[in-house]
């Protein structure tokens, strides 16, 4: 929560994770912290295994070695009840929203508050709406069906959808991937808006340099199996061909060029 | 079932109504909501609401979306802008709440009670009536598109698909067809074995085994295997094909769809399943004789020379003329329900399932359809 500065234990804990697919190692020995009230970036190139990283936090990939702890409980040894109770803590957002595609919106942001609460079908209702307004989304969209929303929308949903059960720390896979840079934008300034107003943390995985820029308050990058971290000032002086590059290039220069005094701060 | 109150270790969240000023504090968050909801709808059922004019929440610990939206709808139940006071580092929570909604309620589609029932018969019946229009619009499309394939075949006839279809439905399918269809065979000629032995007219086991085999069972069973088996995949197929957009870039490059996808399996299938039939009509023959053998010490010669008298090759070309129309059917019905795909995962399951049903509904009232037109005609 954004009230509890003084607490700097991390909410994610990774100490030499290693992930791969037979005999194709992905993450070599990886170490991260992501801080309590924190928006962490994570990027890297296609197939560096970012989603991967994301997939094995919240405990849907085994890793092959390492520890993964998330808000001080190991993911891999949980199991059942407590897994539940920690799952209630987080909320994902996958890339293509990952709605059920039976249920009307209302419906699937009411799924989590139908199995863990008892509340009332009045105050779930209440509550949809009131996730829908939060995310920006008009009250009819209440009653569509995921097919009846654009890319955008079913994201907004989606999102809405992960912060039925309020909860403390957030998951983001590419959030902003696929959509046109005006709504891009406008989901960047979404993330940016809520974090501040439900004190979330923020894991976030993406290929988007102004997302990065918009939201994040340090980037780890994914290069040669291993992370690098550091806030933009600090990469930008990094010397990896990749980060090099990527913060460099084309896009980078633009991205990064717009970035005024205002959002260094935050940096 | 863990329920996120079960596991909340927070201190209740209480509110105190006290000289017109509602004072909340604890933490209110999701866990405590459903019961903050029921004690405070009771609180305004009694008309409490209307002897306070203020909220004081500046002893609230800890505040989440939910509490925040409870003390936002308590404030609106008041009945304007009373003052609502929260600790300093939830503001920004409130203000991103406090937007003008309408929390439309959820409505079905569908309205209750009797209404209801007629409305989901009519428009089962709605729905039923268009799929057969556009099943047999569609027939008319393939019947067409075939005509001129086989008008000019130089140009439409794709013979690679065709082949590559036939060794599909076909080929790969002779191991589980020849089982099951040997299986049907032991299993009716011990069953016939069995009535007829009171009569001691357990000879008559052959031609009874041999007429149901190559009339009827041979064809049937392999046409419901295959429903099953290629009827489903060509489903699937089609409809993966028009998820990932393919159909349509198909079809702005300009190729035609029917004579590239439809035609090579319905042709090849046609081609397939009375090969088929054959074999699991011989099948289901070898499996009754094996049977006849251990059950009635009847060897193999003596039983081929009994099934000579009792079957003809009518017999068998009764059972295999019905082969390519169920053929036709089980493709035709596959394709289609592909193309009816829409660009959502439940889809194509739905839509795969429908079709096995429909290939196998058709192809039982058809073979019933058969039986009658024969037994008119005297076959």
């Amino acid at each position: 929560m954004a009230d509890s500065t003084g607490e700097k234990q991390p909410i994610i804990r990774i100490r030499g994770l290693v992930n791969g697919f037979g005999s194709n190692i992905i993450h070599d020995h990886i170490d991260l912290d992501v801080r309590r009230g924190e928006v962490l970036g994570v990027v890297g190139g296609s197939g560096t295994g970012k989603s991967v990283l994301l997939r094995s936090i919240i405990g849907l990939i085994q890793p092959l070695d390492g520890t993964i702890e998330v808000f001080g409980n190991r993911t891999g040894d949980v199991e059942g009840r407590a897994m539940r109770k920690l799952e209630m803590r987080w909320g994902v957002l996958f890339q293509e929203g990952a709605l059920f595609s039976a249920q009307t919106v209302a419906e699937n942001i009411q799924v989590p508050l139908r199995e863990y609460t008892s509340m009332s079908q009045a105050l779930m209702n209440e509550i949809a709406a009131m996730k829908l307004t939060m995310v920006g989304l008009p009250a009819d969209t209440a009653n569509k069906f995921p097919s009846e929303l654009s890319g955008g929308m079913k994201k907004r949903a989606g999102l809405a959808r992960a912060l039925a059960l309020d909860p403390e720390l957030l998951f983001l896979d590419e959030p902003t991937a696929g959509l046109d840079p005006i709504s891009a934008n406008q989901f960047d300034e979404l993330i940016k808006r809520l974090q501040k107003a439900l004190g979330l943390t923020v894991f976030l995985v993406t290929h988007d340099i102004d997302t990065l820029r918009a939201v994040t308050d340090r980037i780890a990058v994914l290069v040669n199996k291993k992370l690098v971290i550091g806030t933009i000032a600090e990469l930008r002086k990094n010397d990896d061909p990749w980060i090099k590059d990527y913060f460099s290039g084309v896009r980078g220069r633009a991205a990064l060029a717009s970035m005024d005094p205002a959002s260094m701060d935050k940096v | 079932m863990t329920s996120i109150e079960a596991v909340a270790d927070e201190p209740d969240a209480w509110f105190k109504l006290d000289r017109g000023v509602l004072a909340v504090g604890g933490a209110w968050t999701i866990a405590e909501s459903a019961r903050l909801d029921r004690e405070l709808n009771a609180l305004n059922a009694d008309g409490a609401q209307e002897k306070f004019k203020e909220i004081d929440a500046s002893k609230i610990t800890r505040l989440d979306s939910a509490g925040a939206w409870l003390l936002l709808r308590t404030r609106r139940a008041m009945g304007g802008q009373g003052a609502l006071n929260v600790p300093a580092q939830y503001g920004p929570l409130l203000e991103n709440l406090d937007q003008e909604q309408k929390a439309e309620p959820h409505r079905s589609r569908i309205p209750p009670g009797f209404r209801g029932r007629l409305y989901r018969i009519g428009r089962a019946t709605m729905h039923a009536w268009g799929q057969t229009v556009s099943m047999l619009e569609y027939l008319g499309r393939v019947t067409i598109e075939s005509g001129e394939a086989i008008a000019s075949p130089r140009h439409n006839l794709r013979i690679a698909a065709i082949v590559h279809q036939v060794e599909e439905t076909g080929i790969n399918a002779l191991p589980i067809v020849g089982l099951l269809s040997f299986l049907i065979g032991v299993v009716l000629a011990y069953q016939a074995v069995d009535q007829l032995k009171q009569f001691g007219a357990q000879n008559l086991t052959v031609n009874g085994l041999g007429i149901i085999v190559l009339r009827e069972m041979g064809v049937l069973m392999t046409s419901i295997i295959v429903a099953g088996r290629s009827g489903s995949a060509f489903t699937a197929q089609l409809g993966t094909m028009r998820v990932n957009e393919e159909i349509d870039a198909m079809q702005t490059m300009g190729l035609n769809t029917v004579d590239t996808l439809v035609l090579p399996r319905i042709i090849g299938l046609v081609i397939a399943l009375p090969l088929l039939t054959l074999y699991a009509d011989i099948m289901g023959i070898v499996g009754g004789a094996i049977m006849c053998y251990f059950d009635l010490n009847m060897t193999i010669p003596v039983f081929m020379r009994q099934l000579q008298g009792a079957v003809s090759v009518n017999t068998l070309m009764v059972g295999l003329i019905k082969a390519p129309v169920f053929a036709f059917v089980i493709a035709l019905v596959g394709c289609y329900e592909g193309f009816q795909v829409e660009r959502n995962a439940a889809s194509v399951g739905l839509l795969t399932t429908r079709s096995v049903v429909e290939s196998v509904f058709l192809v039982i009232v058809l073979d019933a359809a058969f039986s009658i037109m024969f037994s008119v005609l005297g076959i």
